[in-house]
């Protein structure tokens, strides 16, 4: 109990002293997870429409593998893209292992089929008349998609949030190609792993603390966007 | 058929505006980078954070520490995926210089491994003088051991001990492998009542968490030496040689052994490094 005690009022002092290397290490997570969430949105979302409102061979298969990616281990994706992105590795030449930009690599590639296979079910669970209905309208091509996005806002929204859920929390990808570099790589998932290695059992609860606030804070933000009145 | 070159063209722009994202949201990676591949005591201690800053302040490379085992610090070596190694495994670092996967492998400083485990010490081997001795108490009293079973510097030092020992205790039903770092096997030596070998480091910095006691100290057998390697750059051409020179150089300088002699003193009341650069490793006595 002490230590639940100790961790919030650690987490309240760190956050109100204004602790520097706290604040950078959380502003790190948001700005990293929130890069790969809409890398990931603007791929997920159009491959997600494209399968979605579209018949071709195969497509069954498609929609399992998305399905499939979903559930991709992170620690998989972190082992995979650190291979791959090796000095001697087919990326080597980028030369970004063990920097933010590699992190939010591994985290668009964790969050993608997340927001993509979201994407599907919701698009797919629109009534099938609406698009002729939409067309007969005279409504551009263009202009349906962006009905069509629109009467799905809600599903599409939680897609977001599943898709940042997924990788703001996520800490095996992240510490492997990220390194868990003070100052430069170190995010709230790695630095709390650390600190409990560490022992320093306080520490990394009051950063647990301050990761749940920053998750809370980012859905409510999604959450009012979703739940917004419709224009009529 | 116009809809999917829209959407491709939205396609698109969302990868650019991600791109865009990527390069102002991260500095451009600099060219004077040092990959620092160490084991995880270093790091738990605290000490790198005291040094690196003063490194880079007096020569202003960037060191990326990543922190694993001893093990697989060199295994990243060996694949040219480091510049410069800090690892404490004595035979393994041998054979990696003799491989030629390294070079000017320096001394940089001990400090010593002791044997821990509950307070009750089931195995009655508290005050023993002899690691090995301990270990066999251990295995005949089938008491719980935790292993960390992951190659580091730490486990290749305890599977020595065992060896010296007797027989192999793998596969026994109270030896039993975490597969982590040394501070949360501590950790579970501590919920589990067993005994473990650990570096003084490690367990000074998290002895008020634990309940552990120190049982076994002063074997010679239980000296933990810290080695400073270089990659070899005529392996791998992208190793950032002159960087890796540089550390290494840092490592041994007079300013770098002085803070880690003072290193620990202030919060533990004696320090956890004792600096050796320039012995031999075969002066050092416990």
């Amino acid at each position: 109990m002490d230590l639940i005690l100790d961790g919030i009022i650690k987490a309240i002092k760190l956050l109100i002293a204004g602790d520097p290397e706290v604040l950078g290490i959380t502003w790190l997570s948001l700005k990293v997870s929130g890069t790969a969430t809409l890398i990931s949105v603007g791929i997920g979302i159009s491959i997600g429409m494209i399968v979605a409102l579209t018949r071709f061979p195969g497509k069954k298969f498609v929609v399992s593998v998305v399905n499939t990616g979903m559930g991709l281990p992170p620690v998989v994706v972190g082992l995979f893209v650190t291979i791959f992105l090796w000095r001697n590795g087919p990326l080597g030449f980028l030369d970004v292992l063990y920097t933010p930009t590699a992190m939010i690599l591994a985290q668009a590639v964790i969050a993608t089929p997340i927001v993509m296979g979201i994407s599907i079910a919701a698009l797919q669970n629109l009534p099938a008349k609406l698009r002729l209905q939409i067309l007969s309208l005279g409504a551009t091509r263009m202009q349906m998609v962006w009905l069509l996005i629109r009467e799905a806002r809600l599903p599409l929204m939680a897609a977001v949030m599943a898709g940042f859920g997924g990788v703001i929390s996520e800490v095996g990808a992240s510490i492997m190609v990220g390194g868990n570099i003070k100052g430069y790589s170190r995010v709230l998932t790695t630095a709390t792993v650390m600190e409990t290695g560490k022992g320093e059992f306080d520490v990394a609860f009051a950063l647990s603390i301050i990761l749940l606030v920053l998750v809370f804070l980012v859905n409510y933000l999604f959450t009012l966007i979703q739940q917004r009145e419709r224009p009529r | 058929m116009k809809m999917f070159k829209k959407l491709t063209g939205l396609m698109f722009l969302s990868a650019l505006l991600g791109a865009f994202c990527i390069s102002s949201a991260v500095a451009a990676p600099a060219v004077k980078n040092i990959i620092l591949a160490t084991t995880t005591s270093t790091q738990d201690s605290g000490l790198l954070d005291v040094l690196l800053p003063v490194f880079q302040k007096d020569t202003g490379y960037f060191v990326k520490t990543i922190s694993v085992g001893s093990g697989q610090a060199m295994k990243m070596g060996e694949k040219g995926e480091a510049d410069v190694l800090l690892v404490h495994s004595p035979d393994a670092e041998k054979k990696f210089v003799a491989e030629g996967y390294g070079i000017n492998r320096r001394l940089v400083m001990h400090n010593d491994f002791v044997i821990v485990g509950p307070p009750s010490d089931p195995a009655k081997i508290k005050g023993e003088k002899s690691a090995k001795a301990a270990m066999r108490k251990i295995a005949s009293s089938s008491s719980l051991f935790l292993s960390r079973g992951d190659n580091s510097g730490t486990n290749a030092l305890e599977k020595k001990v065992w060896k010296a020992a007797g027989p192999s205790p793998a596969g026994q039903k109270w030896y039993q492998e975490t597969g982590l770092g040394m501070g949360q096997t501590l950790s579970v030596a501590a919920e589990k009542k067993g005994y473990t070998i650990t570096d003084r480091g490690t367990y000074l910095s998290l002895k008020k968490t634990l309940g552990l006691e120190i049982l076994v100290e002063g074997d010679p057998l239980l000296l933990n030496i810290y080695h400073v390697i270089e990659v070899n750059p005529a392996k791998w051409p992208k190793v950032n040689a002159a960087g890796a020179k540089s550390f290494a150089d840092f490592m041994v300088s007079k300013k770098a052994q002085n803070m880690i002699k003072t290193f620990g003193v202030e919060k533990f009341g004696s320090p956890l490094f004792f600096p050796d650069a320039g012995k031999k490793a075969e002066q050092l006595g416990m």
